[in-house]
């Protein structure tokens, strides 16, 4: 992984810690409800929804990471990261929607799409740390 | 893309870290743009050139020139 501590990669990380926090809350606060009947049926779409808004938002952390970060370099190796993170995951979505399809293998919940996008943003760390010796960020 | 950074910055006594300070970007920039894994966009060639007041084909060789033989 790169050591940059540019104020963009600090800024990036705040974000990510507080957002894993909000994530494992409201989490824990969904799961629980559920598990308890407490939520009201007019507010369950709204529970349910909440762990994935912190998820959205570190894809919005990405982004914006992207946009601050003024090392051109760090910001290429991040951008490689990111594309082969889209790559891993829409594969893996692709091939595993035909083998479900044609009932070969079970059905997997949707929030698996963002674990194999996070997976593939290490894969694409290791990709860069092979090809030019330097990991990137955001792993 | 080839060029003259690792030379002319030891010239100068400079390391990595100073030139990378210099130029407000990371030292593995600087790594990776004078090994010539990473060629720089030409707003920051631009700073480089300037920073040790040459031309910017003073300090990056032209591949298409490099490849004609003509440098």
């Amino acid at each position: 992984m790169v050591t940059t501590s540019s104020a963009a990669w600090k800024r990036y990380n705040r974000r990510l810690i507080w957002l894993s926090l909000i994530y494992a809350a409201f989490l824990v606060t969904a799961v629980y409800g559920f598990k308890h009947q407490l939520i009201p049926a007019g507010l369950r779409y709204l529970v349910a929804i909440l762990p994935a808004l912190p998820i959205i938002g570190i894809f919005g952390a990405i982004g914006r990471y992207l946009v601050e970060e003024q090392d051109e370099y760090v910001r290429m190796l991040m951008v490689r990261q990111t594309l082969w993170a889209s790559a891993f995951m829409l594969s893996i979505a692709t091939v595993w929607g035909f083998l479900d399809n044609f009932g070969l293998v079970g059905h997997v919940d949707g929030y698996w799409i963002a674990v194999l996008w996070f997976f593939g943003l290490a894969l694409g760390g290791l990709y860069n740390k092979l090809t030019i010796g330097e990991a990137g960020g955001g792993c | 893309m080839e060029n003259r950074l690792r030379v002319l910055r030891a010239e100068r006594r400079w390391s990595q870290a100073d030139l990378a300070e210099r130029l407000e970007v990371s030292r593995q920039s600087v790594n990776a743009i004078e090994t010539g894994k990473y060629d720089p966009s030409l707003p920051l060639a631009f700073r480089i050139a300037e920073l040790f007041d040459l031309a910017i084909e003073e300090v990056f060789v032209s591949p298409s020139r490099r490849h004609s033989g003509a440098i």
